[in-house]
């Protein structure tokens, strides 16, 4: 009986975020887009593992001939100084900056969420050495940490993931930590101890619900900074190797004819502004839907 | 509040410590040798060996740690990796230029960030107000160096109004001075050359600031419609007075207080963003200079920029405190602690 | 006459349609008069209140009605002149003491600006009439409080202070929105009886607007009762508490706990008070009242008049 009014109760929890979301116009756009993002990205990775091309063009292959043409209809987005098609480039894309972006908020999500409950859970010098150590992580602006990782072991994409995903651990900690002390002063929590519940039940049936929400909304944000930080890592050179597209990356090689060709740093950076845009609506309205006290602002 | 500020201090020495080990050991574990980065891989060995030595990387870790924390507590951050020049004065040489372009940029960034999120809030659902945040969430959406370069397309290369990078004409360059050029030119009169170094940072200024404006509109208008609900407001207009003394005076004052927490977070983003912004504007600060350094691995440049950015990061997040408390009565300091 | 509240009605926009908080409400005040507002919460008497301050939220507004007061329609006046008129004629207090002074200014401050902001008085006349009127709302060691900062206060020095700032410029009228509601029981008799001796002292008059009958015995002279934003009796207090004529106010009265009556439980009126904009155009009260009957729902009851009171009822209950 309280069980099935426990999972009554949480669905129509999820059932009003919906509804929630489905009223904020942006957000339901912005999940749309992102859809979108993802299908690319996969349809991208898997075709172009099969050695299949869908996209019009080749996007690494170099022709010469075709140098800087402006957009027109065959080249919608034009093409760059190696005659290579903008378009495709930026299609293609979307796969390195979605993954390094997922990625790395997965590994900050995991390592930090596990981090900040243990330490809330536990309390005590545990907790202290925890704490201490994110401060630390925290006192170096974020990105010039990553780029500092980046620079002690060299450029690559597997490294950017790891250098985004390590500087971003702190902001889980943090909220992972503060749910749970939060959860563990209820008095369900106090009774549920004193009755006798181990550890570990006491963490899966209460507490990780609890934080479900806030990193979720977190982690759907911090998508979106990451897809700027792996953006930025590849304008300073130290993303993806060539030939292969990335959005910083087509940016970086694109500012020699920043006058002479400025389609070929238009549509990468539009694309790269889109979708954090979609991350960033989808996030707020996904945060309002969880949390009601926000929406009333 | 002096014993206050002192002791926020001695809890700095800790946070610092470890950031220098943290990065030192990034420099030292995660990287390759960087014998073989400098000298290339076809160095000899006794090549490689040598320069280790003039290096002082034969040394146990924990000796070239404390050597290198020595130096640096006294001023020397090592030489470069490349142009045996040493660190302290390559930095020094550029950090006039860096911090002209932070000041300026947190300066627009707070003044229109705070105005336009005070109109928001005053105006909330208006079109003003849509239309301001729209163009914040839009702000923090885009990489920096994307709206620099946007810029220079739009105010360089087809207006024709600014220059697209540098700090000032090469011809007008030679100045002896602080190596800050606003103060060099306006302390010598020299008006031609303070509009043409105020040309040159418009638009690296306005890139730098663009997010951090975003990010404090948002705040301020958020922290301002909290304080418009609370009941000393109603109170205020209560008393008789006009709205123009309800918002600024007791709305605004109280509102004040996250947002100077967001400036002060922000000022350390600003520092970070200089790396990519200097990049773009080719402005000779030490941003465009640590990416040079860190496409060619010079660790020992690396190693100090972080420390020394931490270090003013970790400052500005004092003072904020400090502003906090003076301006907030409820905050006592006697009962803070860690 | 001071104040006189004509077909008073407030509405306030929704996502769903426009809601009506006031219903037709009209009611005068005579100089030196305490006047109760009595009701539940929710039954418009705070949104009267604020409709009379001008202090509607941005979703408000007065669309009908006219609140005289000296004789002109505070309504048609323009923003600046009801600046000149609030907190120098007209002076509010509210029902949190502890959120409603203003926390990085000092007390003395606040009260300070209010006298300033109305009187031509020098700075140092304002701090002698500032430490005067702190005297008067009974602080101890005013010269040393004013220096204090809204935190350092109890909640009852803090409505003292309310008090202090609401009677800076003498005003004409006084509205106490729940002035005790947050406060200490044994606090809770010391304001009113604060507010009591300011009527006293200066012969204002007084808008009590409350919940609790307790405070309505101990204050008010006379009392009308709201029920979902309409008055449903108005009444001298003797009148009101000791022979009720509303089978709502009967009801209100029978809910208080006594200590001579051990019999029998607490009575409490049956059904809930139905929403805002559920509110039927007859007699909001029929569907829980003992008394109904088919007439109940026949439009809106007219006021019964009967000696010193009016009822909004047709089965009035007849004195005896």
């Amino acid at each position: 009986m309280t069980d099935y009014a426990l999972s009554a109760r949480r669905s129509s929890k999820w059932g009003d975020m919906w509804a929630s979301i489905c009223a904020n116009k942006a957000a339901l756009f912005s999940l749309l887009f992102i859809l979108l993002l993802v299908v690319t990205a996969i349809v991208t990775a898997i075709t172009d593992a099969l050695g299949i091309q869908i996209l019009p063009y080749d996007p690494n292959l170099t022709d010469m001939n075709n140098a800087f043409i402006a957009p027109n209809a065959e080249h919608w987005f034009g093409t760059d100084q190696l005659g290579r098609d903008i378009f495709c480039r930026v299609i293609d894309g979307t796969k390195v900056s979605l993954s390094v972006g997922v990625a790395a908020v997965s590994i900050a999500l995991i390592t930090g969420t596990l981090l900040g409950a243990v330490g809330g859970y536990f309390g005590g010098r545990l907790d202290n050495l925890i704490m201490r150590a994110m401060d630390v992580i925290l006192s170096v602006p974020s990105i010039l940490l990553a780029i500092t990782f980046m620079a002690a072991m060299g450029r690559g994409l597997d490294k950017a993931v790891l250098a985004i995903g390590l500087v971003s651990i702190p902001e889980y900690a943090r909220i992972a930590r503060s749910c749970v002390m939060s959860v563990k002063a209820n008095d369900y929590i106090q009774a549920a101890r004193v009755t006798g519940c181990s550890n570990l039940r006491i963490i899966l049936k209460h507490i990780v619900p609890n934080i479900t929400s806030p990193i979720v909304v977190r982690a759907t944000l911090g998508i979106s900074s990451a897809v700027l930080d792996t953006a930025a890592l590849g304008f300073l050179g130290l993303g993806v190797q060539p030939p292969f597209a990335e959005w910083g990356d087509m940016l970086a090689r694109s500012r020699s004819f920043i006058f002479s060709a400025p389609y070929t740093l238009i549509f990468p950076g539009l694309a790269i502004t889109i979708t954090v845009l979609a991350f960033n609506l989808f996030g707020d309205g996904l945060r309002d839907a969880l949390d009601p006290r926000s929406r009333r602002r | 509040m002096l014993l206050y500020f002192i002791k926020r201090l001695l809890m700095l020495i800790p946070v610092l410590f470890f950031v220098s080990v943290l990065v030192f050991l990034i420099m030292r574990v995660f990287s390759p040798d960087p014998a073989t980065i400098v000298l290339g891989q076809a160095a000899t060995l006794e090549k490689a060996e040598a320069w280790r030595e003039q290096m002082g990387l034969n040394k146990p870790i924990v000796e070239q740690y404390l050597e290198y924390m020595y130096n640096a507590l006294h001023g020397d951050f090592g030489v470069s990796y490349f142009s045996n020049t040493p660190v302290t004065s390559e930095l020094l040489a550029r950090l006039p230029a860096t911090i002209e372009l932070a000041v300026i940029a947190i300066i627009i960034a707070s003044i229109v960030g705070v105005v336009f999120g005070i109109i928001s809030a005053v105006k909330k659902n208006s079109i003003i107000d849509n239309f301001t945040m729209t163009t914040a969430l839009i702000g923090v959406s885009m990489p920096v160096f994307w709206l620099g370069m946007i810029l220079i397309i739009v105010f360089s290369g087809w207006l024709h109004l600014v220059p697209s990078g540098g700090r000032i004409d090469s011809l007008m360059k030679p100045y002896d001075g602080t190596g800050f050029y606003f103060y060099d030119t306006f302390m010598s009169g020299d008006w031609e050359a303070f509009f043409n170094a105020l040309q040159h940072a418009a638009l690296p200024a306005i890139t730098l600031a663009g997010y951090s404006m975003a990010i404090i509109t948002r705040m301020t208008r958020s922290s301002m419609l909290d304080v418009l609900h609370q009941d000393y407001i109603r109170t205020a207009k209560a008393k008789g007075l006009s709205a123009f003394s309800v918002i600024f005076k007791h709305a605004f004052r109280n509102a004040l207080l996250p947002i100077i927490t967001v400036i002060g977070l922000q000022f350390g983003s600003l520092l970070s963003g200089a790396v990519l912004t200097e990049t773009v504007f080719a402005w000779p600060g030490i941003g465009a200079y640590s990416v040079q350094c860190i496409l060619r691995s010079d660790f020992p440049v690396i190693q100090s920029v972080v420390l020394i950015v931490a270090f003013v990061f970790v400052m500005m997040n004092l003072i904020v405190d400090l502003l906090y408390a003076a301006l907030d009565p409820r905050v006592k300091y006697s009962q803070e602690s860690a | 006459m001071l104040l006189d509240v004509q077909h008073l009605t407030t509405e306030f926009k929704t996502r769903h349609g426009p809601i009506q908080a006031v219903r037709d409400v009209s009611f005068c005040i005579e100089k030196g008069e305490i006047l109760a507002l009595v009701g539940e919460s929710g039954s418009g008497k705070s949104v009267t209140s604020l409709s009379i301050m001008g202090l509607l939220s941005s979703n408000g507004r007065v669309s009908n009605g006219k609140i005289m007061f000296n004789g002109e329609d505070l309504l048609t006046k323009s923003d600046h002149a009801l600046r000149k008129i609030r907190g120098n004629n007209i002076s509010m207090i509210f029902q949190e003491p502890m959120t409603s002074l203003n926390p990085i200014f000092t007390v003395g401050d606040q009260i300070l600006e209010s006298i300033r902001l109305h009187t031509k008085l020098t700075k140092k006349e304002a701090q002698e009439k500032m430490l005067h009127l702190l005297d008067l709302v009974g602080i101890p060691n005013p010269a040393k409080r004013v220096k204090d900062y809204p935190h350092q206060l109890s909640g009852g020095m803090r409505q003292r202070i309310m008090i202090a700032i609401a009677m800076s410029c003498e005003p004409q009228l006084l509205i106490a929105d729940e002035p005790t509601t947050a406060l200490d029981v044994t606090i809770q008799a010391q304001i009113l009886d604060l507010i009591y001796r300011m009527r006293e002292q200066f012969n204002i008059s007084v808008l009590l607007i409350t919940h609790d009958l307790g405070v309505v015995a101990e204050a008010a002279d006379r009392v009308a009762v709201m029920y979902c934003g309409r008055i449903v009796e108005e009444g001298t207090t003797r009148d009101i508490l000791t022979r009720p004529c509303h089978p709502y106010t009967q009801g209100l009265l029978k809910s208080i706990p006594r200590l001579d009556d051990n019999s029998q439980r607490l009575y409490m009126i049956p059904g809930m008070v139905p929403p805002p904009e559920e509110v039927p155009d007859f007699c909001a009260f029929a569907d829980r009242c003992e008394r109904a009957t088919e007439d109940c729902r026949k439009g809106l009851p007219p006021f019964v008049s009967l000696k010193d009171r009016r009822v909004r009822c047709v089965n009035v209950i007849a004195e005896d």
